[in-house]
Order: structure tokens, then C-alpha cells, then sequence
């Protein structure tokens, strides 16, 4: 079959691989219909996250039909149309039982190698590194889906594939975010980033009723887009965010922030954003958090930061005596993508939202290592990259 | 509040070039700030240590500026102009007199070769406006297709769970129930 494999930093190619196959009777193979290229998969691609190898598929946002299953797979079918959350979770460990789906205790194949980075090991994941299981990703014709009988979601044929596609990953990831904010009729939230997530995370905090929801990026297109949505929006290489921020909540800062930026802070003009980048390049560094520097000094004392945005490593200079001292609260880690999807998916066939209007880019397989770069430098007004094999 | 819907220097190969002599300018400014003497004499010009030192400010100055700035271009041409009063510092010291005039027609080969990276960068910059891209217009892309005043609070029928409430003295902060 065919997949995009990861060679090396900005190296990803269209290859010819080995189908998969059942190894589990809980397993099953998909048939890929519509898979995407996902923010976070820029973080591999720009080789700033450790663990991957030469030849691994890439790949977490994907869904398709239901090719075979495993023997003890009950639940799913030949045939099924079924989308495919990037946490793989086994459905039974305590964990799972009390919905921390993306911390499930028993997916993650390499868990003793997280266990050494993390302390702990997290859930497996589709194409994203071997601290996270080394499963092979959704960027292919085929893929194999571990304990599918527990995660993946079956979708009606009513909607089509870009409209539940994102059920996967950035949908539910900016759900999470706005619900980890416990929104209330009178906050403020303030958004930064308007990538994919961004933008899910904006119409989330709309959808759950914030008074005013703000959208901070320097992406023409992007911002257009969160605006569409009714989001304020902030180009922080025209103003600035502290200021803009103080000034729209009369002085006493956001309720509620989302970084849903994480690692790659791509600030300008701010003197933390160049001792980041000169601490990354002699790898002193891994992660560039601007993003969370300039949230824990704005947020309303009391408030609450949700960080969506994907960290990987070490993070220096954290104002922690602000995060203290104002009393902040802080909820991150990845989604726990099968404890919303039922009802985003009900949202989603009422016509409260149609996630198809962040896709900008339509390609086949074999385009999809091209539209990596046009993806990372947000060239061609790039928001969200849709390949079909 | 300023207009969005433009694009500030859309060039992303010339900004990418322009990031690259910024850092390049620092690492060479803080070498001739820290070893001028050094440097002077692999010249062969030990007179020149402090006018070296002078350069490695500038360095670092076009470089911040480089990285630093919101527009780019009169840094990298600050660049260009740096280029030409080091041109004009090595060939003085290009004389028969200078026993290392091999090493300083080496550094010489080097600025110029720098230099036309930098005017290279600094003209592409400077077209930038013309060559930007122009801005998608993704204005109809709301994602509501009942529209935005139905989308609005449409989902407060969700009960966040519990695990991930806010705390309470937050919800008295915006009037709503009183912390326990």
C-alpha cells in the first residue's frame, strides 16, 4: 500500500509499504477514505519531537470503512463507516473507566521508554513517535486499528467524510479546551493561535456562551476565519496582545485562555522569543512557550489557562510567581477524544456546527509530502490540509 | 484596532535568508566584540582591533534588529552597508606592507560572498509588498450553518463534567453562585 513515511526532520515521502494485518483479535483494518495532516504533525515533521524513525507511517486524523476484523471484535463490522480518534484506548483500564482516555494505561506498547521520559506512560497514539506505542499512522491506504471495538466511532452515511473527519482529533481537541475552561456567560475567552485547533477551540467557546471570545494570531486568512466565526480577533504583529487583551476586559484581563499554539511560538518582537530561539538552537531548550509566558501574565487573577497546544519537552523562564500568586488553574494533556465524540457528532447532525469550513486544501497521497511545507510555512492560505489515498 | 488583511513580508524564502544573517551577525558581532585582538592580528592588521570591536556592535545591532523587528528591511540594508565598510577595512589592509594579506584576501572573498547574500535578501525584502501573496478570502467560513446568532450559546445545554469545573471563587468573580 501506500503511505507517507517519516525519513527525517522535513523529510516525509509517499512509499510503498506492507499492508497491514490483524495482530490482535481485538483489531481492525480500515480502509482510509479521508485522512488530514494535523498541526501537530508539523512538531515531527520539524523534527522537534523525539522518537520517531526512519521509515514510520504518519498520521493520526484519518477515517474510512471497516475491511476486516479481529475475532473478538463484536462491536464493528465489515463495511462500517467509521472514524478513528487518534488515542488508541483499550476501554477497560481504570483510566478509561473514568473517561481519562488519553492517559489509558494499557495502549501504549513502548510504555516502560514514556515511563522514563514522563514518569508515567501515556496512551498510545497513531504515528506520533515511539514514546507513544510506534503504531503506524492514518496517512496510508490501509491502517491497522488497535482495540477498535473501543474507539473507533461509527458514523452515519448521512454526513460526509469532511464533515466527521475532524470527530478524530482537532474537533474534539478544541472542544476540550473551551469545556476544560467551564465557560460562563460572562467570560471573556481569549484564544491563541488560529491553526485548526484554534479555530474548533473559537466556535466552542461561541457554541458553550461566552460573552466574548478573542482570537490572537498574524495569519491574514486565519484571522479572517476566526472572525467569520464571531471571534475578536488580534494580529499580534500589528498590536499588542497585553494591551488589546486588557483593553477589551476593562483592564482586568481574560477570564479564560487557550494556548492552542504549543511549542512552536513563532513571536516576533519580544526579547523571551529570541532567548527561546537561541536556547533551541544550542538545545538548551526544547520548546519555545511564549505563548504560555504571555497568558499566565494576562489572565484574570483566578482564572483558568487550557493549554490544547502540544509541549514535548523542557520550557524555561516560566513566570510561575504570576501563576501562583493570581491563583490561576491550569487543565492540559491530550484530548480524551471518545468522551466527546457521541456528542459533537449529535451537534454536528443537527446542524449546530459543519466542521468542514477550516478545510482549505483537497489532495491526493502522493501530493501530501508537498503540502507538508505548504502546511508549516502557512503558505497558500493554508488552514487545514484534507488527503484522500 | 489595525487591518489584518494584509501580509507583512510574505516573502518566506528572503525572511528565512533575512533570520539566518541575523543570527550570523550576532554570532559574528559577539566574536569581534570578545576577540578583536585576535582577529586583528590574523588580519595582519593589529591596529584595526578597535575598529573591530566598533564593527562587532554593529553586528549585533543589525542583527537584533534582524530577528527583532517587525520590518525587516532597513536592518538587512544596514547589513549591506556594513558589507561595504568592511570591504573598504580589508582592502586597506591588502597592501604589500601585511605579511597576512593571503588570509585577509580570504576574509575579503568571504564579505563579498556575504554580501551578495544580503543584497540578494535585502531586495527581496524590499519587493515583498509586491510579491505578497494575495489574502484568501475566507470570510464565508463560519461554520455555522444555521448561522452565527444561532450558534451562539448553542451548546449551553452541555453540563461540563465535574472534573473539569472551574473553581468556584472564579464563577463569584463573574456574579454567578457564591464560593462554598
Amino acid at each position: 500500500m501506500r503511505a507517507l513515511c517519516y525519513h527525517g526532520k522535513q523529510d516525509i515521502r509517499c512509499d510503498t509499504v506492507p499492508d497491514p494485518r490483524i495482530e490482535d483479535p481485538r483489531d481492525a483494518i480500515i480502509k482510509v477514505t479521508s485522512c488530514a495532516i494535523c498541526g501537530s504533525d508539523l512538531h515531527l515533521y520539524d523534527g522537534f519531537m523525539p522518537g520517531m524513525e526512519n521509515g514510520d507511517i504518519m498520521g493520526h486524523e484519518f477515517m474510512g470503512e471497516v475491511m476486516e476484523v479481529g475475532r473478538d471484535n463484536t462491536r464493528l463490522k465489515v463495511g462500517d463507516r467509521v472514524v478513528v480518534p487518534f488515542t488508541i484506548i483499550c476501554g477497560e483500564c481504570e483510566q478509561c473507566r473514568r473517561g481519562n482516555y488519553s492517559v489509558c494505561e494499557r495502549s501504549n506498547r513502548n510504555a516502560s521508554v514514556a515511563a522514563k521520559v514522563f514518569g508515567h506512560a501515556t496512551a498510545g497514539l497513531f504515528g506520533y513517535t515511539h514514546l507513544t506505542g510506534g503504531y503506524p499512522g492514518g496517512q496510508a491506504e490501509y491502517v491497522r486499528v488497535p482495540y477498535a471495538d473501543a474507539s473507533a466511532v461509527k458514523v452515519p452515511s448521512t454526513l460526509t467524510d469532511e464533515q466527521v473527519l475532524f470527530l478524530g482529533d482537532i474537533f474534539p481537541t478544541g472542544w476540550q479546551a473551551a469545556v476544560a475552561c467551564d465557560i460562563e456567560p460572562s467570560d471573556t475567552v481569549a484564544i491563541w493561535g488560529c491553526g485548526p485547533v484554534g479555530q474548533f477551540a473559537i466556535r466552542a467557546a461561541i457554541m458553550l456562551g461566552a460573552k466574548q471570545v478573542v482570537a490572537i494570531d498574524n495569519v491574514p486568512e486565519r484571522l479572517v476565519m476566526a472572525k467569520a466565526a464571531g471571534a475578536t480577533v488580534i494580529d499580534f504583529d500589528q498590536e499588542s496582545v497585553v494591551e488589546r487583551l486588557n483593553e477589551l476586559t476593562g483592564g482586568k484581563g481574560p477570564e479564560k485562555c487557550i494556548d492552542a499554539v504549543g511549542l512552536e511560538s513563532h513571536a516576533t518582537r519580544s526579547v523571551d522569543a529570541l532567548y527561546d530561539r537561541a536556547k533551541q538552537a544550542v538545545m538548551m531548550e526544547t520548546d519555545r512557550p511564549h505563548v504560555l509566558r504571555e497568558i499566565m501574565y494576562v489572565c484574570r487573577p483566578a482564572g483558568t489557562i487550557s493549554v490544547p497546544g502540544v509541549y514535548g519537552g523542557l520550557v524555561d523562564k516560566i513566570p510561575f510567581g504570576a501563576f501562583m500568586n493570581k491563583g490561576l488553574t491550569m487543565r492540559t494533556g491530550q484530548t480524551h477524544v471518545n468522551r466527546w465524540t457521541d456528542d459533537l457528532l449529535r451537534r454536528i447532525e443537527e446542524g449546530q456546527i459543519d466542521p468542514s469550513f477550516v478545510i482549505t486544501h483537497r489532495a491526493s497521497l502522493e501530493e501530501g509530502p508537498a503540502l507538508y511545507k505548504t502546511f508549516r510555512d502557512k503558505q497558500d492560505g493554508c488552514v487545514k490540509v484534507v488527503l484522500r489515498p | 484596532m489595525r487591518t489584518f488583511l494584509s501580509r507583512h513580508h510574505a516573502d518566506p524564502t528572503a525572511n528565512t535568508i533575512a533570520q539566518a544573517l541575523g543570527w550570523f551577525s550576532i554570532g559574528l558581532g559577539a566574536l569581534e566584540i570578545l576577540a578583536p585582538r585576535k582577529m586583528a592580528r590574523t588580519f595582519g592588521m593589529p591596529r584595526s582591533r578597535g575598529v573591530l570591536a566598533g564593527y562587532g556592535v554593529r553586528e549585533i545591532a543589525s542583527g537584533v534588529g534582524l530577528l527583532w523587528a517587525k520590518d525587516r528591511r532597513p536592518w538587512i540594508w544596514s547589513r549591506v552597508g556594513g558589507d561595504a565598510l568592511d570591504v573598504a577595512t580589508l582592502a586597506a589592509g591588502m597592501g604589500p606592507s601585511n605579511p597576512r594579506r593571503g588570509t585577509t584576501g580570504l576574509a575579503m572573498a568571504m564579505v563579498l560572498g556575504v554580501a551578495a547574500l544580503d543584497i540578494f535578501c535585502a531586495a527581496r525584502l524590499s519587493a515583498a509588498p509586491g510579491r505578497a501573496a494575495p489574502v484568501r478570502d475566507y470570510s464565508a467560513r463560519s461554520g455555522w450553518p444555521r448561522g452565527a446568532a444561532a450558534a451562539r450559546g448553542s451548546a449551553r445545554d452541555f453540563a461540563t463534567p465535574r472534573d473539569m469545573r472551574a473553581p468556584p471563587g472564579l464563577r463569584h468573580l463573574n456574579g454567578g453562585e457564591q464560593p462554598g
